[in-house]
């Protein structure tokens, strides 16, 4: 058992978190848990914002040195990929998300760069009808 | 990209808008297509990936269009500019123009709502971890560790086979030439499996 820092990508956005190692399981302390990423850990399960998952189904998901990763994704339904040699991880979005948002045809808005650094929303345009086009130069 | 420009100056005067969004690893690789275009309209950089999560892309080019309440109306689809490149894939670029006019000028919408989700291809459990693991290889990669990095993006494309801006969009980063020997190899086992490497909408123009 050592301690670490982890790198933890919320999507794209990186947080830094303390965690318990044991071989493959990662364990996040309840604290750093609810500060990075929002989710608090309370009687009637895994809670964030107005939303509580029960925990039941996942024995051993919480001990003494905190929250399994791999188990706290299982629970709140998100992809995790992990390298344990790197100390980083990776929490996705689920595919049930994914596909509720593009179902309903709400386009999702995002804000990018631009080749100067200007960032641009898609909801900048709303009124307008919009010709959303992906390249690459590869 | 020219011809997203010279459709925008056409049209722009109609209340529409292009925004051309690159799946590239920095604004330099895409640098040289935007400045040739010139662009007056939003061109933007997308290294992360963040839009083709949201949107499912997994393949360029891809368009979608958005309507004035910021719904989609014509999901996911394959569209050239031009046809610089038909005789490799077939796909005509002058449909998919003529039915963006019509949207613009005169609103002809192709779809009804039910017609567009019957038509969208949703995400699985396996590409959503593939974009899991792109997301944590591109991070490891951009802290220099190259090794740890190939293995995501090994796994990430091993998760979703067909999702090229993984596997072919992750081939500059890894040193490898998306136009050479990797991206041949790529297009001959597609081909090979009997599936296209371009999958456009059904029942388009």
């Amino acid at each position: 058992m050592a301690t670490a820092n982890f790198t933890l990508l919320d999507e794209t956005r990186a947080v830094q978190v303390p965690v318990t190692l044991n071989g493959a399981q990662v364990r996040i302390a309840p604290v750093a848990l609810r500060t990075a990423l929002g989710w608090e850990l309370k009687p009637q399960g895994l809670c964030k914002d107005d939303i509580c998952v029960p925990t039941g189904g996942q024995p051993g998901l919480v001990s003494n040195d905190g929250v399994d990763l791999a188990g706290f994704a299982n629970v709140v339904r998100r992809p995790l990929a992990i390298d344990l040699d790197e100390h980083a991880a990776c929490l996705g979005v689920s595919a049930s998300d994914r596909s509720a948002q593009l179902a309903s045809l709400t386009a999702p808005d995002f804000t990018l760069p631009d080749l100067n650094g200007t960032r641009h929303s898609l909801s900048d345009y709303r009124g307008k009808k919009v010709l959303l086009v992906a390249y690459a130069s590869w | 990209m020219p011809v997203w420009q010279e459709l925008y100056e056409e049209l722009k005067g109609h209340g529409f808008v292009v925004i051309t969004v690159a799946l590239d690893k920095t604004a330099d690789d895409a640098r040289p297509f935007i400045e040739t275009a010139a662009p007056t309209h939003p061109s933007l950089i997308d290294s992360d990936h963040v839009v083709a999560d949201l949107y499912d892309f997994v393949n360029v080019p891809t368009v979608v269009w958005i309507d004035e309440q910021g719904r989609i109306v014509r999901p996911n689809d394959v569209a050239f500019g031009s046809d610089q490149f038909k005789d490799l894939h077939g796909i005509e670029s002058a449909p998919h123009h003529a039915a963006l006019r019509a949207w613009v000028t005169q609103n002809q919408i192709p779809f009804t709502a039910e017609q567009a989700r019957e038509r969208q291809m949703l995400p699985t459990n396996e590409v959503q971890l593939a974009r899991a693991e792109f997301t944590l290889a591109w991070h490891l990669h951009q802290a220099g560790k190259t090794d740890a990095a190939e293995r995501h993006f090994v796994r990430a494309g091993e998760l979703a086979p067909h999702d090229f801006t993984i596997r072919r969009g992750s081939m500059p980063i890894r040193g490898l030439d998306p136009m050479g020997a990797p991206f041949a190899e790529l297009y001959m086992e597609w081909q090979q499996a009997g599936r296209p490497y371009y999958v456009p909408l059904r029942g388009s123009d």
